[in-house]
């Protein structure tokens, strides 16, 4: 009983490292056919079209990089506003613990909710607007899905920097503020210095789950294949393609390079995963 | 001199009205989505939408029993998997914390953690679909339990570290042996850390779409077998939203509030549970 016990015990932390193994390795796996006939060109072919058996992923990481990094450019004001306020300027009252808990609780709306409601609410909006600045009004397409992705990456961003910010050693902020520092001045010399390698580590965390964020994305994107040609034009996201298109591709070489793909997907996220959790756990307090 | 000081002071002001301008500006359109979702949706609910399948488009009516039942099920049997698999995991790592599995399983753990969605229902596909030669409610239900095993492992760990070793100590003094050590004394004393997580877990992978599309994959009619396809909230709410039909939009916004209900109590039940043993999550 005793040692049945320690080996449960052992098999399921084993278990847990064949399951990551073995998703890594299935989808190394199964791309093995689009690598071995496609080889590296696949990565930066312009052309994705199927039904002449052409794969090149370019379109897809291009819209990928592009949504994710207009996504955080327009979360970060935001979410470090929110953090700024509820780690520093007030840390108790209502006021804060509302915010707080609405930011906590709209972290918690699925994705696909956050997708529909950007379809008939945030697309229209978008519409119009392209409409005033004159160029062609799809409406749905890389600015929409960033919009969308933005908005869900914030309430993630801002929890993530108001606990960094809380780790900031008062004896510190103290010490500013009796030399006679303003409260900007301390957020600016002392607070900020001392968070800034987290709070990078928050960006790249935020980053990672915009990558894989698939439902809000392929809901508003617009889903065409080609290279987008300005940040109002249709796309694609890796995500978002093999979302549409997994279920249909009916060639081994189609499937595989979606799964090439996905390969893809799981390799950055897992890199910007480790380096951000890495600079976060040497920056708190054991 | 006088003025430098008052510049000082100025900016100070400036900067907080600022930064508390843009906290708040942000925080009312998150507030705002969920307003319109439950404005639109609740008028949608009634006894008829909760019993009945979807009709064809063009029939009135029509309500999402089929994904009720196909998402309590599926989530019901992924919590089955993930939660005994999950905790003794947890226990493991909390108790070997610097042995060279708990070192490999973490960084597993971690992996896992980041793994976008449909990555995880790509792979289950492999594992599962293929071999069984149909889409199936189990395969969707592995791969959402996939998805809650690193939230209910870390919660764990993370509730036991605290838990103080004179506990434990105590225990194997009284003669005790290690496994009833762990299950009587230990677990118990951070059954509310557990539970939270657990419930976090579910809330988690409850709204989950991606890792269903290729899995569990949808079915419009009502089924309880678990080797045929299933609907799910998640999916209904996906196929029909994105669909030309307004009768269609409407089921699809009925489901977003129950959908949206159902995730935030979850979360709301977690708070009350940390909040009442003040677990850190």
């Amino acid at each position: 009983m005793e040692s049945a016990f320690k080996r449960t015990l052992i098999i399921t932390a084993i278990v847990m490292i064949i399951v990551a193994l073995g998703v890594f390795l299935t989808l190394l796996l199964e791309s093995l056919p689009s690598i071995k006939s496609l080889g590296i060109k696949y990565l930066w072919g312009r052309t994705w079209d199927p039904v002449s058996n052409e794969y090149g992923a370019l379109p897809f990481l291009i819209g990928t990089v592009l949504t994710s990094f207009l996504a955080l450019i327009i979360s970060i004001p935001f979410s470090y506003a929110i953090a700024i306020f509820l780690g520093e300027y007030r840390t108790k009252g209502w006021i804060p613990e509302f915010l707080k808990n609405i930011v906590e609780l709209v972290a918690a709306v699925p994705s696909v909710i956050y997708g529909f409601w950007a379809l008939i609410v945030l697309v229209p909006m978008v519409r119009s607007l392209e409409t005033k600045l004159g160029v062609p009004p799809y409406g749905v397409g890389i600015f929409s899905a960033s919009l969308v992705l933005a908005i869900m990456i914030i309430p993630y961003a801002a929890s993530l920097g108001r606990e960094l910010i809380k780790l900031v050693p008062s004896a510190l902020k103290e010490g500013a503020f009796s030399l006679g520092a303003t409260r900007f001045e301390v957020l600016r010399h002392v607070i900020l210095p001392y968070t800034r390698s987290g709070l990078l580590a928050g960006l790249l965390l935020s980053l990672g789950r915009a990558l894989g964020e698939t439902m809000a994305v392929t809901m508003v994107i617009g889903n065409t294949s080609v290279l987008p040609k300005s940040i109002f034009a249709p796309g694609n996201t890796m995500a978002s393609v093999i979302a549409n298109e997994f279920t249909e591709a009916d060639r081994t070489v189609y499937l595989s390079a979606l799964i090439e793909l996905g390969l893809v997907l799981f390799i950055v996220t897992v890199i910007i995963n480790i380096i951000g959790k890495a600079i976060i756990k040497r920056f708190s307090p054991e | 001199m006088k003025y430098r000081v008052k510049y000082r002071i100025g900016l100070s002001k400036f900067s907080e009205v600022i930064i508390s301008l843009f906290a708040f500006i942000i925080a009312l359109p998150l507030i705002a989505i969920i307003f319109y979702v439950l404005k639109v949706g609740l008028s949608k609910l009634s006894w008829h939408f909760f019993t009945n399948i979807p009709k064809p488009v063009g029939e009135l009516g029509g309500g999402i029993a089929n994904a009720l039942v196909g998402s309590l099920l599926i989530v019901l049997i992924a919590a089955v998997i993930a939660v005994p698999i999950g905790i003794l995991c947890g226990i493991y790592l909390s108790e070997n914390k610097n042995s060279k599995i708990s070192y490999y399983s973490r960084l597993a753990v971690d992996i896992l953690q980041g793994v976008p969605s449909i990555v995880i229902g790509i792979v289950i596909y492999f594992w599962l679909v293929k071999p069984l030669g149909t889409f199936s409610a189990l395969s969707g239900s592995v791969a959402l339990a996939i998805m809650m095993l690193p939230i209910i492992i870390r919660s764990t760990e993370e509730t036991l570290k605290l838990i103080p070793d004179s506990l434990k100590e105590a225990g194997l003094a009284l003669g005790l042996p290690y496994h009833k050590v762990i299950l009587k004394i230990i677990v118990p004393c951070g059954f509310s850390g557990i539970l939270s997580g657990v419930i976090l877990a579910v809330a988690r992978v409850a709204g989950e779409t991606a890792p269903l599309l290729f899995t569990a994959f949808g079915n419009p009619y009502i089924t309880a077998n678990i080797l045929k396809p299933m609907q799910s909230l998640p999916l209904l709410i996906f196929n029909y939203a994105t669909s030309p039909y307004d009768e269609w939009h409407d089921l699809a916004w009925g489901a977003s509030t129950v959908l949206l209900i159902w995730v935030l109590l979850l979360n709301i039940i977690t708070k009350l549970i940390a909040r009442r043993w003040k677990v850190q999550l």
